[in-house]
């Protein structure tokens, strides 16, 4: 149980009500914690996509992906190291502005960071940075020196390096078999 | 023309005849009367069978599907009774039983506000289903019975939950009827595929010491034929597990016992020795493996079954074959060369010859007054002609009745094996009888058992079913009370039961019945059973002391077997 990976799961599914809810128990009952999920719409039409990390060993995975791909309106599912996706998440920060103002530094690490000011008022500015966790960890590190009053981070996306699209196969397998009906 | 308009609950009644429902398991209320009126006009085409608990609905139509292959179909009310039925979902998840159970919901407008017998159907039943669904308008009423059955019934089968709120049964919808044929997120039945065939042939020609454990998948997909066709072509031992018994008749040369913890001793020996695994729409579960760190480590493994997320799951395969069972055995046999192993086989005598003399004499011809349970099970089982269907409760009821009935055609035993459900098989025997009303239904119990579902006596007693009930009577919750004897040193903690007379109870539904309590009067008392038209109840008093043997204890190696009390194999 040393050895844990963050893998990265992506489940494609049907749009269907209470599909989060079937997933979440498939993770719960092996005591995986879910340490981000997203879910949104992916290149298919109709189809959802979740996109969920966690610790966990190998053996356990291989499983998991198959019990998540028992349930019905799941379409396929797969889990990546971080080698094998290009992944990304979002996060916001808000700042009192006079202490922003008061110091000298601001634009350094603005540019430093890469990130951007999304809204400022008299009494709070928004900062938003996109990157790896330890990249919005680190500026949200730097910006607590002058007191961060809201932070959140997105849970992540990710997108394979694989060439192969193996979800849109799988589809096209689907297609042939109803047309032979 | 516009096309007549009917209500949801009438749209629902017809798509269950369109689907050649014969017969419904329920129990009315509230949130689904419109359902329960709707039936009301079309009882001479569908038979609804009132039970006397929700829980007892599903076991029935668990019993019904078990024995016909049919979907077992279940209608009850919303919040109290839909809890009722989650033991009955379980079940059949982990027994993978094809059962449709309709639950009546509240109007859609009172969803989430508590309403009066509103519980969360859909949220407490999607881990014990294989699909759960709300309907809230009449509309989707068609197409959602049509995809449960679609779902409950292929590939691998399992329970499928229709939740409707009310304004959908009342509400009006045009009706056409469109079985499912094909769901884009599920393939039922995956094509096979040529390497893996290939694969398993190999090693199974390679093979000198090769074994075969039978579980439900090959009843399920009626491969028995071609399981005996594998057997015998490549001269290949069959072990069966508890829900598989009967895939193979008992009286077949190569067919050598039930596995696991209370399984014959020479399947659980040879399969450590055996250097090839053939498993056949089986599972794996502990209670067959016991430790499987230790379990068939010298064997190669082939595994076949249709559910993908079984592979590899407790026990790692060499070769794992996608598919069903009957559909990968048609193509495997032309592959597989004939075979004798005339040595391995021989080599199971030894096991069965200490089984013969230690367990099996000692159980069926005791030398003591008291009566045994495997004693009473073989000569039910004799009596029958070998040929009854065995429906059995949960403990040690259940494991010597599943030991010593004998077997001759498939979809013969009913049983609770992954759940273990107490109080499964009185309602599971109404529903086996009703699915074969033309076999003799045989169902064993225990005192403690009985008493969970006792209530479907009435059911019996409404629709005359003739189930001929063998209560195998010790006083005690006997399983509970061989672990306090074999691992608590004899602390009978909660086991002693101070029970009814079962015969007057009985006799109060006006089933006839009696008592049993001395080995003469035996045999006589099954003959009158068996003799009687309609459900009769033998109440037979067993030693106490009794347990089942042999015993691989949980967690231990498959090889570390019990014979008695103090002997080991
Ligand atoms: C619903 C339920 N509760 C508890 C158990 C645990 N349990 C397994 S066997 C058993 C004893 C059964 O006693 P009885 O029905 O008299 O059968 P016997 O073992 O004596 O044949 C118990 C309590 C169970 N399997 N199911
Ligand atoms: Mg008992």
């Amino acid at each position: 149980m040393t050895d844990k990976t963050l893998y990265t799961v992506t489940v494609y599914s049907e749009n269907q009500v209470g599909l989060l809810n079937q997933i979440s128990i498939i993770f719960t009952r092996r005591q995986l914690n879910i340490e981000s999920l997203s879910v949104s719409a992916s290149a298919i039409e109709g189809v959802h996509k979740f996109t969920i990390t966690t610790y966990s060993d190998r053996e356990t995975m291989k499983k998991l992906v198959k019990q998540i791909e028992k349930r019905i309106d799941v379409l396929r599912a797969f889990f990546y190291t971080d080698d094998e996706i290009v992944f990304q998440e979002v996060a916001l920060y808000k700042v009192p502005t006079d202490k922003l103002l008061d110091d000298k530094h601001i634009e350094e690490l603005v540019r430093k960071h890469n990130a951007r000011i999304l809204e400022v008022n008299r009494i709070y500015t928004v900062i938003e940075k996109s990157g790896h966790t330890d990249e919005t960890q680190a500026l949200f590190e730097e910006l607590s020196r002058y007191e961060v009053m809201q932070f959140v981070r997105s849970g992540r996306i990710a997108i394979t390096k694989s060439t192969v699209e193996h979800v849109s196969l799988f589809l096209q397998e689907q297609q042939y078999r109803q047309n032979q009906l | 023309m516009a096309k007549e308009k009917i209500s949801g609950a009438e749209a629902l009644i017809r798509a269950l005849i369109a689907e050649h429902t014969e017969y419904i398991f329920g129990y009315p209320g509230g949130a689904i009367m419109p359902v329960f009126d709707v039936l009301y006009h079309y009882r001479d085409q569908i038979s609804h069978i009132l039970v006397r608990h929700e829980q007892g609905a599903t076991h029935a139509a668990q019993g019904y599907a078990r024995v016909s292959g049919k979907t077992g179909v279940v209608i009850v009310t919303s919040g109290p009774a839909a809890t009722n039925i989650i033991t009955g979902l379980s079940d059949a998840m982990m027994d993978s039983t094809p059962l449709i159970v309709i639950t009546g919901q509240v109007g859609s407008s009172l969803l989430g506000s508590d309403a009066f017998q509103e519980t969360d159907v859909v949220g407490i039943t999607q881990p014990v289903t294989k699909w759960s669904y709300q309907i809230r308008s009449s509309e989707e009423i068609a197409w959602a019975v049509a995809r449960a059955f679609y779902i409950a019934g292929n590939g691998r089968p399992g329970p499928v939950v229709l939740d409707i709120a009310k304004d959908a049964q009342t509400g009006l919808t045009e009706f056409g009827y469109r079985p499912c044929q094909f769901i884009r997120s599920y393939n039922p039945y995956p094509a096979i595929k040529a390497a893996e065939i290939e694969a398993a042939a190999q090693l199974i020609n390679q093979a000198h010491k090769p074994f075969i454990l039978a579980g439900q998948g090959v009843i399920l997909a009626q491969a028995e034929a071609e399981l005996a066709e594998l057997a015998e072509k490549a001269d290949i031992p069959v072990g069966c597990t508890l829900l598989g018994l009967s895939a193979m008749p008992t009286d077949h040369p190569l067919y050598k016992g039930m596995l696991g913890m209370h399984g014959s001793i020479a399947s659980n020996i040879k399969t450590n020795e055996c250097d090839l695994l053939i498993a056949i729409g089986m599972r794996f579960d502990d209670r067959v493996t016991g430790d499987v760190n230790r379990y068939a480590r010298q064997a190669r493994i082939i595994h076949i079954d249709i559910d993908p997320s079984e592979f590899n799951k407790n026990v790692k395969c060499d070769v794992s074959v996608l598919g069903d069972a009957r559909a990968v055995l048609q193509a495997l046999l032309p592959q597989v060369n004939p075979a004798r192993h005339t040595e391995w086989l021989e080599s199971f005598a030894a096991c069965e010859e200490v089984e013969r003399i230690k367990v099996i004499e000692p159980e069926i011809h005791p030398q003591k007054p008291l009566m045994n349970m495997g004693e009473v099970a073989r000569k039910v089982s004799e009596a029958t002609g070998n040929d009854s269907i065995l429906v059995t409760d949960v403990g040690q009821n259940q494991m010597l009745s599943a030991r010593y009935y004998r077997f001759k055609r498939p979809r013969s035993i009913v049983t609770s094996g992954g759940l273990g459900t107490m109080g499964f098989g009185l309602p599971a025997a109404i529903g086996a009888k009703i699915g074969c009303p033309d076999r003799t239904v045989c169902f064993f119990t225990g005192d403690g058992g009985l008493q969970m579902t006792i209530q479907e006596l009435g059911t019996i007693m409404q629709y005359g079913i003739d189930v001929k009930i063998i209560l195998l009577n010790n006083n005690f919750l006997g399983m509970v009370r061989q672990w306090q004897a074999l691992f608590f040193d004899h602390r009978y903690s909660e086991t002693p039961m101070l029970n009814p007379d079962f015969t007057q109870v009985a006799a109060a539904y006006g089933i006839a019945g009696e008592r049993v309590t001395s080995r003469d009067e035996l045999n006589n008392a099954i003959s009158r059973m068996l003799a009687h038209h309609g459900a009769y109840l033998l109440d037979v008093q067993i030693d106490p002391d009794g347990m089942v043997f042999p015993m691989t204890p949980a967690g231990a190696c498959v090889t570390d077997i019990m014979l008695n009390a103090t002997e080991k194999y």
